[in-house]
């Protein structure tokens, strides 16, 4: 727990990172990470840039290193595949400490590595500095559909709920001496997962009446916030201009 | 306002299934009134109490809110009279702030802006949780949940107040705020419980159901005192509570 509207991955804090508007905030993350995606392997000064500003952002945020660290590892399960690519890739090769590995391979495992990483690093500055109602707002602002907005919000409300239940129904199925070894034991579970989705649904349809209790008309209202003002999106978009004039910087080094 | 806050008559319900809970109810709620619903379980309280906003639509019979027919046409204004604080606090609060969830009634009524703001600022002070306005409802705690819940309802500035009971899952001075609250405010009040003390406490007025229909409606301190009335329809006080010694409900 790290403050009182945290998730897992918020750090609370009150720099103008954690202030800054939410879809900014979101739209920068996003053509950040195109333009990162968007640079040619080759220029690998220009990823040392990217890297250069998400550690200065990160700093900014006051997250801590070993957090940071922490959630990178992440990535860990994705790009496995990537550290495989030197090995077992055509064309010229070379030897590294007695190995041989392929150079075609090495250049596309440090793309995947390092434009993961990237993107994920710029990922937790984000989340870290951002609230779940805050990226609720945040879509919302970005006229992402309100259908969706709504699912989603409901889901990040009720996940603790439901969990809350689950846990509670362990607790009970261990009183009773439940403890499972074998796969026939395990229909318990099962069944315990049968009556929480009877449970959730029924608390889903009085959600439902006491939305109807309160109006509800088929539409749930935007609570307006104030709009981001021009300089919060200049400030935001700069993110991804200085990215994107690296890109083309690397494009025509490389080309 | 002239006349009955809320006037049901010959009210009769049956489920889709066919199982009948309402026989013929007959209630009359002067404004101000705070009438305590008693009666064992499944006596037909919740069905009354889904009929006071149109959730369920009469079969027989009639609900009229301030003189206003409860029919399909008048819902919206229905709804904005009649508050109904359901049970779980998590099935009423279900937006991700408190300040979305006691904004989200009035604005379906259509306001905006500062007069939004202000209502929701006014419902939160009144069972005094404004300090909590940007929390998410699941950081808080059991008690904390059922007054913003009072809130959410409190902020569409109704005519009447229905509470399903209110006390349930309260610790005792979680017990005790909760009625402080209930009894600093000005309203209509219908309070469906199983807390005899409770009711006695912030109930002048108590109806009794059972099978369906109203059984008995009085001083809340003379039906609890009645030991046949009370065996008759499965009520039971506390051990070592007497209503007359507990004295006249706190009216003021």
């Amino acid at each position: 727990m790290s403050g009182p509207h945290s998730h897992a991955l918020y750090v609370h804090g009150h720099t103008w990172l954690h202030r800054l508007a939410p879809q900014a905030k979101l739209a920068a993350q996003f053509l950040f990470v195109i333009a990162v995606v968007a640079t040619p392997r080759e220029a690998v000064w220009a990823f040392g840039v990217y890297a250069l500003i998400v550690l200065g952002l990160a700093a900014a945020a006051r997250l801590p290193a070993p957090f940071v660290a922490k959630r990178l590892l992440f990535e860990i399960p994705f790009i496995v595949f990537a550290v495989l690519l030197p090995f077992v890739g055509g064309g010229e090769r070379v030897d590294v400490l007695g190995v041989s590995l392929s150079v075609e391979g090495l250049w596309g495992a440090w793309n995947i590595v390092a434009k993961a990483t990237l993107g994920l690093a710029i990922s937790i500055v984000v989340a870290a500095t951002t609230t779940m109602p805050e990226f609720l707002h945040g879509f919302e602002h970005l006229h992402m559909p309100r259908a969706f907005t709504s699912t989603l919000s409901f889901m990040i409300r009720y996940t603790d709920v439901i969990a809350d239940e689950m846990r509670r129904m362990k607790v009970a199925r261990q009183s009773r001496g439940y403890d499972p070894r074998w796969l026939w034991q395990a229909r318990a579970i099962g069944s315990a997962a049968g009556a929480l989705f009877i449970r959730s649904y029924e608390r889903g349809e009085r959600v439902y009446l006491s939305m109807l209790s309160r109006g509800y008309a088929g539409s749930i209202p935007r609570v307006e916030a104030a709009p981001a003002t021009p300089a919060t999106w200049a400030l935001a978009l700069s993110l991804p201009a200085v990215a994107g004039a690296i890109a083309l910087a690397a494009w025509v080094a490389t080309s | 306002m002239t006349g009955p806050a809320l006037e049901v008559r010959e009210l009769a319900f049956a489920y889709p299934d066919g199982s009948q809970a309402l026989f013929g109810v007959d209630l009359t709620v002067e404004p101000g009134e705070r009438v305590a619903v008693l009666g064992p379980n499944g006596a037909g309280k919740t069905t009354l109490v889904m009929h006071l906003n149109g959730i369920h639509a009469a079969q027989h019979g009639v609900v009229t809110v301030g003189g206003l027919p409860v029919k399909k046409e008048h819902l919206r204004e229905i709804r904005r009279r009649v508050g109904i604080v359901f049970q779980d606090p998590d099935d009423q609060l279900f937006m991700p702030t408190v300040r979305e969830d006691v904004a989200f009634g009035p604005a379906n009524l259509g306001l905006r802006g500062d007069e939004l703001e202000a209502r929701v600022r006014a419902a939160l002070e009144a069972v005094g949780m404004e300090e909590f306005t940007d929390r998410a409802p699941h950081h808080l705690s059991f008690g904390q949940r059922r007054r913003v819940a009072v809130a959410t309802v409190l902020a569409m500035e109704p005519e009447i107040l229905v509470l399903d009971e209110p006390s349930s899952n309260l610790d005792p001075a979680g017990r005790r705020e909760l009625a402080d609250i209930l009894r600093s405010l000005r309203i209509t009040m219908l309070m469906v419980t199983h807390d005899l003390p409770y009711a006695l406490e912030l109930c002048p007025r108590a109806v009794v159901m059972n099978r369906g229909t109203i059984v008995a409606d009085g001083a809340t301190v003379q039906i609890l005192s009645d030991a046949d009335l009370m065996r008759a329809n499965r009520l039971e006080l506390p051990y070592g509570f007497f209503p007359e010694l507990a004295g006249e409900s706190a009216t003021a």
